[in-house]
This record gives C-alpha cells, structure tokens and sequence, in this order.
C-alpha cells in the first residue's frame, strides 16, 4: 500500500470517500510522519490527541452519510492562528504560554468542514521575515537540499547536520509540512509575500487571496491593511479546496468582504482559452538569474499554447513597493504590537514603575528583527515625521493600486511573474549583515499586496540544484478563479513537482 | 534622513522596548540601512495623491449597538501574569 501521507488532499478526499480507509488511519499515518520529522521544526505543537479525537467523529459522520467538504483531512495550522486552548505564540517568546480561550474565524470553518488539526506550525516571529530564521523556536529545515549537498540527518541522533535550506517565510513551517508530506494542507498568512514565497522555495502551492475575502479575526495581527490569510497546499486543486472553506464575510472583521466565495475547485478546470495575460515589464529586474527568466518565459508559453493571449504591460510603480512596504507594515505593526505588554498576556519582567515593566517586558519577550520593525514603525508615526514618511507611502500606494487597475481596465485577466528573484538560500546566508538584503526577497510578492490583490505562486520547474522554483499569478480583485485556472495549466505543462524522499526521517 | 544615539534612544523611549548601551550602536546602523532603502520615495511626485485608505472599495460596516457578546471575565484575564478577582493587576501607576 502506499504510504497514506503521499496521497493529495484531493485524493485523500476520494480515498475517504470511497473508505478505502479511514480518517483514522489517515491521521495517524501523518501522526507517525511528523514524529520521524522533527529535526525539521516544521511543528511547534503537536496535537495528537486532539487530531485523533477529531478523526474518530469524522469517520462516524462519514459512516452517517453526514461528512463536510474538509471531512476527515488533517491539517496544519500556522502558530499565527488562535486555536482555543492551545499554545498560540506567533513565534514569539513575548506569548509564550497563551492559551486563547477563542478559535479563530478561519480555524473554526475548518473544523466545521470536518477538518483534522495535526498541530501548530513554526514561522518567523510575528511572521516578520523571509526564511523562518527569526522564530523563537529557532529556523525550520527545508525538505529540499541542493544537489551533492552534504547536509544531513545524524545517525546518532537524527539531528540535522550541514547548512541546510531555508523553507522561506514566514509560512516556514507551513510550506515545510506541506512538501514533506506532513500535512495533506496548511494554514499560512501572507503580509508582504509570505505564502506566496515560502511556496515558491518549497515546490508547493500557495494562494494569498483579495484583501477581505478571508476574515482576520483570531489571527494574531502584523500590519492590518495587508495581513491576508489562505493556503499552502500539494496542488492548485487542493487550494482551491482549502481556500473555499477558509474564505467568506464574518461580522467580527469589518474588513472581510460580503461577497459570496465561488466554488473555486469547480474553476481549477476552466483553462484559460482567451484570456488575456500580461507580462509587466518592470518585473524583469537587472541581474536575474536566467534561470528564472528562463522559468518565466516556459510560463507565459505554456499559458500561450493553452489559449491565452499574451501582453506585455508596465507597472510603473513597481520600484517603490518595497520601500513603501517597509514603511506601511513597520508602522501598522508598532501600532499592533503594542499590546504585548506584559498585562494581559505573556510572561512579565519585573520593573521598578509599570513603564519600565513595560520596556523590560518587551525587551526580553521581542526578537531583534520585531525590535528593529517596532521601532522603525514608532519612528515613521512620530510626531515630525509622519507626513514624510506614513502619508507618502500611503499616497505611493494609491500610485501601485493605479498602475494595477489602468492595466486590468485595458482587459487583462492576470499577471504572470517570477514568485522569488532565486530560489531558496541556506541559513545565515542573507540579512545578518544588512536587513534590506533579506527584504528583497518579497519584491515581486509585495505590491500584490500593498494593492489589496490577490496572487498564487505554482512550482513551475527546477533551478540547476535541483530546487523548486515557482511562477506567481496576480488576479483582479476577487477573482481568484482565473488563478486557480491559470495556475492548473501552469501545472499541468510543468508536471507535478516530485518533492524530495524523507532524508531527514528518523526512529526515536 | 537617518538617525542619531540619541534618536535611537528616544525612538526605543515611545516604543516603550528597553534597549542597552552596547545595543544602540548596531540599532542605528541597522534603523539606517532601512531609512535610506526607503529614500527612493522622494523621487516620486505625490502632488494631488490622495493617501491609500482602503484596499477595496466598501461601505464601513456597522451593526444594531446592541451587547451581543460578554459575560466570561474569567477566560479575559486566564492569560494574565497577574490578577486579582478579574482584574489585571500592574504596578502602582498613581501615587
């Protein structure tokens, strides 16, 4: 029999469906998985029991003719997520211990779906990074290595040994459990690129959809006008699957959008017979690597043979995302984070007045790279500087959302680019030296979001050392469905990507 | 425009993060490196831009002021460091 964790949500689906086997033995096929994978640190909680109880009530409702369109799957959930009575951090030490006595809107869909939690997933601290290499529970190992690489697990100890790849961030651990088959499927959140580049570095797909088609309410907040949950999954259907349960209005986020969610699994067959894709030429940055360019063109050709028409357009206001990303999200973030203040929640260090308990509290609980974005944040807010700094990357934002929309007026359906300007890198390798030099990980991912668009990310082939490499796809706002269909073809001309065999599996 | 210690000092004051002697120096190169990343916006023109608000057009959503939802003080301060008969307890803030 094949191992069950091979198997796509999709098919999982079937399989349960069919009673080819139970959730149970689904479940626990995944259970015993993640037990031989933790070198990985893709998991920050595990929940077996919890998974398993969840499993014996799917397979009685399946017997009872009563399954849900989740019924039975188990699932990881990014620690960015509240789950009522267990350990939500955020990958951070400042709440360490909280147990929300809530369930976060998306979680709870999920489960009301019929979904299984197998637990919680690492990411980057307050999901501020671009490699998993800021969580407090220390970085996640990449399944993937280069080719002739000599990192490995231990024999003695199961250890991981030798510089390993990042999964990318800061749905690190989400895009690691999805493509070593430890999860049929997670939930990620996405503020700058971080669905969409974590997908990308690890051969899986993931969707970051409109602004106000997911509700943010019980995830914890990074900056609130561009934080946007959604999936990582093996396929675009399976996405399309998980994004259906997760989305849709929820009266406890006024910015979730009363727009009725479409069966987005029914559009993953759709094709793209004329349509009209646009290739921005402002994405074609000095000095990228010819793979990637090779990468994009394989793309907008396979799009083209499937019946698309393909147009080059301009962005003009591309170059500046990222710098007015670095302004919006530090500034939103010093605002959001204010409330980690050693009163409600978190552990507490003691000072001499409630203001110095303050600072010592965050001091100690808050790593460097959210210490360096709060403070960034305060200095952009502050009184002097606001106008300079806030209100202009408010206004060069209203310029990117205009570029967007001038090219969607002129009939475009999508927008093709690269997901990542490389594929992934190998821990400490970017950033320690200079911050910026890991932010331009985001550069094409970031503008979709400082728009409010949505865009996927789909392995579209492999770099010269064996890595994925990933296209990204950006819609008009809520429509989702063309991604998804486009996203198919892509994946069907470039093959399923064959993810790596569990090196890093170990019998403790 | 970039930042001096002193700057890096005040800025750790309002963000309320106690920050040591030997930490400023690295903040401020590090607050630096990201202020001139973000220098290339003055060359934007901005005249007549209207600031970014929202990112979808839609009407704020308002609902009946009714009390919809409460009554679990106990689960509010579960997490707390501190607490005394539902309240959060800090340190004395009045004299």
């Amino acid at each position: 029999m094949t191992d069950l964790t091979d198997f796509t949500l999709t098919e999982a689906r079937e399989g349960l469906k069919n009673k080819r086997f139970s959730s149970r033995e689904l479940t626990q096929a995944h259970i015993a998985a993640i037990e031989k994978a933790r070198a990985l640190n893709a998991y920050v909680l595990e929940t077996p029991e919890r998974a398993l109880e969840m499993a014996e009530a799917s397979d009685a409702r399946i017997a009872k003719g009563e399954a849900g369109a989740l019924e039975g799957l188990p699932l990881g959930i990014k620690d960015l997520f509240c789950t009522k009575g267990f350990q939500t951090t955020a990958g951070s030490n400042i709440l360490k211990g909280f147990e929300p006595q809530y369930e976060s809107t998306i979680t709870q869909q999920l489960w009301n779906d019929g979904a299984v939690m197998l637990g919680k997933l690492n990411n980057d601290e307050f999901a501020m990074g671009s490699s998993n290499e800021t969580s407090a529970f220390g970085p996640v190992v990449s399944p993937w290595r280069r080719k002739g690489s000599n990192v490995h697990a231990s024999g003695g100890s199961g250890t991981i040994e030798g510089a390993h790849l990042v999964p990318g961030g800061s749905s690190g651990g989400s895009a690691a459990a999805v493509a070593a088959r430890l999860c049929l499927g997670a939930t990620a959140t996405d503020t700058g690129g971080s669905i969409r580049q974590p997908a990308a570095f690890t051969g899986t797909v993931g969707i970051k959809p409109t602004y106000g088609r997911c509700s943010r309410w019980g995830i914890v907040a990074f900056a609130s006008s561009l934080d946007q949950a959604g999936p990582i999954a093996r396929t675009v259907r399976d996405s399309a699957i998980l994004l259906r349960s997760m989305a849709g209005p929820d009266p406890k986020d006024t910015t979730s959008a009363d727009i009725p969610v479409p069966d987005f699994e029914a559009a993953v067959s759709r094709g793209v017979k004329g349509l009209k894709i646009a290739i921005p030429k402002e994405y074609r940055l000095d000095g990228m690597p010819a793979e990637i360019e090779k990468l994009w063109a394989d793309g907008a050709e396979w799009l083209k043979k499937a019946g698309a028409e393909i147009v080059e357009v301009s962005l003009p206001h591309t170059r500046y995302a990222l710098p007015a990303y670095y302004i919006v999200a530090p500034a939103e973030a010093s605002s959001n984070l204010a409330r980690y203040d050693g009163v409600r929640y978190g552990p507490r260090v003691p000072g001499r007045d409630v203001i110095d308990m303050y600072e010592k509290t965050r001091a100690a609980g808050f790593g460097r790279e959210v210490k360096r974005r709060v403070m960034i944040g305060t200095y952009v807010l502050s009184a002097g500087y606001y106008d300079a700094y806030y209100l202009r990357a408010q206004k060069i934002r209203t310029l990117i959302k205009r570029d967007f929309e001038e090219v969607y007026a002129k009939g475009v359906d999508a927008i093709l680019t690269p997901a990542t300007p490389s594929a992934a890198f190998a821990i400490g390798e970017k950033g320690s030296a200079d911050p910026v030099e890991m932010y331009l990980n985001d550069v094409f991912t970031v503008t979709v979001n400082m728009a409010g668009l949505p865009g996927i990310a789909v392995p579209a082939g492999l770099h010269n050392e064996g890595l994925p490499l990933g296209l990204q796809l950006i819609g008009r706002p809520f429509d989702e469905e063309t991604l998804f269909a486009a996203g198919q073809v892509i994946e069907d001309a470039a093959g399923r990507m064959a993810l790596p065999e569990a090196w890093w599996a170990y019998e403790r | 425009m970039s930042v001096d210690q002193q700057t890096v000092r005040r800025i750790a004051r309002l963000a309320r993060i106690a920050v040591t002697e030997e930490d400023v120096p690295h903040l401020q190169g590090e607050l630096n490196a990201i202020l001139s990343f973000v220098e290339r916006l003055d060359e934007v023109n901005v005249d007549g831009v209207e600031p970014m608000t929202s990112v979808t057009p839609m009407v704020m959503k308002k609902r009946p002021d009714r009390v919809t939802d409460g009554g679990y003080a106990e689960a509010i301060v579960k997490n707390a460091p501190a607490t005394e008969d539902h309240f959060f307890l800090v340190p004395k803030v009045i004299e």
